[in-house]
Order: C-alpha cells, then structure tokens, then sequence
C-alpha cells in the first residue's frame, strides 16, 4: 500500500498511475537537462577567433610603388596575400585561355574589380595543403605559366592566379577588399 | 580473469592486514599484476610490448610534466623557450631529448603490440573490446603527438599545424568554419599553440584512463599466448609474478638500452632540421613531412590526385587517411576464422608477413618522400592494398583457408604429449 502514497490518479481508476512525483521528475532533468546544454555553448565558442583576432580582420596597403610586372607580399589575418600589378602581355595571356580547360574555371575580369584589371590581389596561400607559393617575391620562379609556382607539390598558377597545373584544387582565393582610392587597398 | 586456481592474496604483516580492510589496494595490484593473476606460461616477447607501452607512457609524463615547467605557450616566445629548454635549463637538453625521442620509441612499440594483435588474432572474441579500447588509445596517441609537435614552433611544427587543420577545410560547407574553430583564428597562431599545449598536456591522462580500461577488459578473458588456444587447467598457467615481471622486466632492459642510445647518440636523427628554424608564417619549408610515425597514413593522405565522382581529391585523401585507422575497429568482425592465431593459419600468416607488413612499409618510405613521381603511383597501389587487405583478403581468407591442425593445449603445446612432463594433473577448468 506504500506504493500509492503521492499517487495522483490511482491505478484502479486510470489504469497509468501517474504520480506527483513523475512531474517532478520530468521537469528537474529537463531543467537540469537544457541548463547543461545551454552550458555547452559557452564551452564551445570559446574556441572561435577572439576580438584580438578578429578586429585585425582587415588591412589597408599602399600600392602606389608597385611597378607593373611588380608584386608584394602583404599581411591579412596572418595570412600572406599577394597583390600584382600585371603588364598588358600578362593580362592577354590571362584572356587568351579557353576558360573550359581549366580546373576551376574564371576569367581574369571576374577575379578582379572592373576598370582595375591590372590589380591581381590574391591570398598566397596555396589552395593544396596551403604552403606559400613562390612568384611574388623579387626575382622568384613563376612557374611555366607565369603566375605564381607552388614549390611544396608543384602547383603552378597562371597570371590570374588560376590553378593549371599540379594538385591544389582550386585557383588561388581572392579575398574581399576595396579600392579606398586610386593608390590604397582595404582587404578584408 | 581469475582462474580458480589463482593464489590467494593473504598479507601477514599487521600493518597490510589493517591496510586489507580500510583501503585493498595492495590486494588489487597483487591480483592484477602479481602473483594472484594466472597467466599462459607460453607467452614469448611478443607480449612484452604491452608493458613496454605503459613504460613509455610514464617516460613521456615524467619527461612531458618537467618539459612544462620550463615551456612557455606563447607564438611569441615559444621558440626561444625550447631553446632556453636545450641551453640554460639543467638537464633541459636530456629532457627534451627524452620527450621527443620517446615518443618515437612509444610508437615503434604500440606498433609492435598492434601487430602482435595482427598475428595472433587478439582482436577476436571474446576480446574484442580489449582491442577497440587500444585503437582508441591509438588515436589519441595521434593527436597528442601531432599537437606536442607543433610545441616547439619551429618552422616544421607551424607548417605541420597548418597542413593537418587544412585537412579539415575539405570537409564540405563546414569545413572552413571548423579549422577557424579548431586553431581560433585564420591560420596558426597564438591561440592554436595555447589550446594545443593546454590538449597536450591533458590528453596523455585521458590515455592512461583508457589504458586502465584495456587493462580491465583484459584481465576478464586473460592474456590470450602464441597458440591461441585458450587456458584449460592450471598447468597451463603460471603466475604473473615472478615470471613475467621478470621476464617483461628483462625486455625492458633491452627496451632502455636502445631508447638511451638513440637519446645520448643520436637526438635527432628522427626530427627534421627545419624545425630548428622559427616558424616563419610567409615562408614555407620545401618539404613538409610529418614525424616518421605518421608517415603510412600521410601516403595515403596523398594518394588520392583525382577527384571521385562529386568528392574531391583532397577531402577523398582526408577520408581514405582516417579510415585506414577507423577499418581496424572493424577487424574483429572481419576476421571470421575461428582459429586464433596465425601460427595455425598458413594463408593469413603470408598475408600478413608478406603482403600487410612490407605494403605499410613501402607506405611509410612515400610518406616520408617528395610528393612527386613514382612515389605518389606506389603510394596510389600501397594504400589500394592496404584497404584490400582488411577488407577483401581477410574475410576470403577467413573462409577459405584450412588451418592446420592446434594442439589440445598450451601445456601440451610447451611439454609434448608426454604425461609424466605435465606440472600439475590435468582439470577441467570448471571443476
């Protein structure tokens, strides 16, 4: 008979028995239950990038002393980037490719701004296993295509940065950035 | 397990009797490890990597634990650190020296012990958990590797962290998210040394949690031995201590000598000259390899060069280098002989000597080599082989194969038929 205490509906009656106690229960693992699961989300985010991380999430270069054939390495969120001013033979060859023979198919004017075709601004990060390609630097092989050369497994970028030949899957990434004026890039 | 004729733990002192009743520990130890636990007398050395492996843990904490009173977790500084470590700090060098070559030495014998497992079938029932649990020790084995890696922020420590979190960028629409997740920032920096030195200095605990479990689990069946024919009576077993803490404890004596020879000969002869220049994030190493032990698994990482159907090649490489580790959770159902070890099965002993063994070798020299002709085709056929060994050869082989005839007994497998040669007459184990 000790079993009936607290019992609400008694299982002569309703045939369940459900009890007082059975509510309490439910609803103290639950509360418990989503308490913890909202205690998590703390647990987890704490590994995102921090502001520190994030408030250097964009950078502005000077590009006024680039020459053309000339390029640079510049900083971005720790991340090497490769800005370009191409010379008129460099952005013909970048037109003359048949855009369906390649890997990852983009004309020169869809990875850079209109009017500033000349301005190739991409990450120097290899799109492989994400070694830093040579080409940027002051008398560093371009590779057979004369973009950019990847020495890790050698991927070979062409003058959009596009991937030609060589195992990185996709062309070299683009980053979002704006012109702020004629002589200064805001990436990021 | 306990046999039932597994001696009894009696203390006589006053002091271990009262100990007894407040808190047994030294009963616990004399059961698992002491003369209270039965085991097969016909273990060879096979069996003392087991051992060998818990040593190694302990040589990696000792060392590991000083290592961080010394360390300093930070991009800026972690260098000059290690350095500091190798220079200024009394013994720091032998420290060092000791963490980074021990765990190779703890590698080269969980590889033997993983082995030993594929020769003579310990992954079988009823031990299949004992040899789940080990794969997970593996796995975190990995992990805490790879992350004490990268510790000394060298320039192979910082390209190493940026190649094995770009894996994770292949994974489809969450992949880029996740690797910013994971090193809490765009590319490796001080809040990926920070997390990783604060995982590495935990994870080596998790292992020693789980290797309490794959101890318990072992000490349910037993040991399994050469002839995997399972303890029948007494004289079948002999008991832990003193013979095989004397005999494990003459293993370990080799063990030391070949570890302290590489630690005072050759320190580095396993590590790579580049990670003694700083991690410099504009300027990649020609050549990035991981640490020998990764070596199999990153060939098959870098096998894969062509996309497959909608999957591409990279993420393909990421799959096929985790399922080469997850297929061996999968081994005891695999392997559905009923004989236990390969000394009665001549199909799956070649297989195994022959093809599995020279194939991860082969594996591991492309790893450790130029991504670049033949060694990326012979890595293409090694890590084909290897998946069509675990998951074709031996479940064919498993029924196929006639093995050849298994003694009645360990005993009778160590003594002859001979009857007068039997230690103790022969019982059934139930009675």
């Amino acid at each position: 008979m000790a079993d009936d205490a607290g019992i609400d509906t008694p299982v002569h009656e309703t045939g369940e028995g459900v009890r007082r106690r059975d509510f309490i229960n439910v609803a103290a693992v639950s509360f418990a239950g989503v308490g913890g699961l909202a205690t998590l989300w703390p647990l987890i985010r704490q590994m995102s990038p921090s502001a520190d991380v994030l408030a250097e999430s964009s950078t502005e270069i000077d590009i006024s002393q680039i020459a053309a054939g000339q390029a640079i390495k510049a900083i971005w969120r720790k991340q090497p980037v490769f800005l370009r001013n191409l010379t008129p033979a460099e952005i013909a060859l970048a037109n003359k490719v048949d855009i369906g023979s390649l890997r990852d198919p983009q004309t020169l004017a869809e990875r850079t701004k209109p009017g500033k075709e000349n301005w190739l601004i991409t990450m120097g990060v290899c799109t492989h296993l994400g070694c830093v390609p040579l080409g940027a630097g002051e008398g560093e092989p371009r590779g057979e295509f004369g973009g950019y050369f990847c020495p890790c497994h050698g991927s070979t970028y062409d003058t959009a940065a596009r991937i030609r030949k060589g195992p990185a899957p996709k062309n070299l990434e683009v980053p979002v950035y704006e012109f702020n004026s004629d002589t200064v890039v805001k990436i990021g | 397990m306990s046999f039932p004729w597994a001696q009894h733990y009696e203390p006589r002192h006053p002091f271990m009797q009262w100990m007894d009743e407040k808190l047994p520990l030294p009963r616990f130890v004399y059961n698992a490890v002491g003369a209270g636990y039965p085991v097969p007398r016909n273990l060879n050395y096979w069996w003392n990597f087991g051992v060998l492996a818990g040593f190694c843990l302990v040589i990696q904490i000792v060392t590991g634990v000083i290592l961080a009173m010394h360390y300093a977790a930070n991009a800026g500084v972690a260098f000059d650190s290690t350095e500091h470590i190798m220079r200024d700090v009394n013994w720091g060098w032998m420290m060092r020296y000791a963490h980074a070559n021990g765990a190779s030495a703890f590698f080269v014998v969980v590889y033997t012990h993983i082995f030993r497992g594929f020769l003579f079938g310990s992954y079988k029932a009823p031990r299949e958990m004992i040899w789940l649990l080990g794969v997970v020790i593996f796995l975190l084995m990995m992990a805490t590797a790879f992350m004490g890696y990268v510790l000394p922020w060298g320039q192979m420590s910082f390209w190493g962290a940026k190649v094995i979190t770009g894996l994770f960028s292949a994974i489809p629409l969450i992949g880029t998210p996740l690797q910013q997740w994971l090193l809490g920032g765009f590319a490796p920096d001080n809040a990926a040394l920070n997390r990783f030195f604060s995982l590495h200095f935990l994870l080596p605990f998790v292992i020693a949690a789980v290797v309490i479990l794959h101890i318990w689990a072992l000490h349910i069946p037993g040991s399994t031995n050469p002839t995997g024919v399972e303890v029948k009576t007494e004289s079948d077993t002999v008991p832990f201590h003193p013979y095989y803490t004397a005999k494990d404890g003459f293993g370990l004596g080799v063990f030391l000598i070949l570890y302290t020879a590489v630690v005072f000969f050759a320190p580095n002869a396993l590590g790579h000259p580049d990670n003694y220049i700083p991690a410099n994030p504009l300027s990649t190493p020609a050549h990035i390899v991981p640490e020998w032990y990764f070596w199999p698994f990153y060939a098959i990482l870098r096998a894969f060069t062509w996309d497959f159907f909608f999957i591409p090649a990279k993420l393909m490489g990421v799959l096929a280098m985790f399922s080469a580790i997850l297929v061996w959770f999968f081994l005891p159902w695999l392997d559905t002989s009923p004989v236990r070890s390969s000394r009665y099965r001549p199909l799956l002993r070649k297989f195994v000597w022959f093809g599995l063994l020279p194939d991860v070798i082969i594996l591991g020299y492309c790893g450790g080599s130029p991504a670049a002709e033949p060694f990326v085709m012979i890595s293409q056929i090694a890590a084909a082989y290897y998946f069509l060994h675990f998951l074709v050869i031996l479940p064919i082989v498993s029924s196929i194969e006639k093995p050849e005839p298994l003694p009645f007994s360990i005993t009778e497998d160590v003594l002859g038929k001979d009857d007068h040669a039997v230690l103790a007459p022969a019982q059934p184990a139930a009675a």
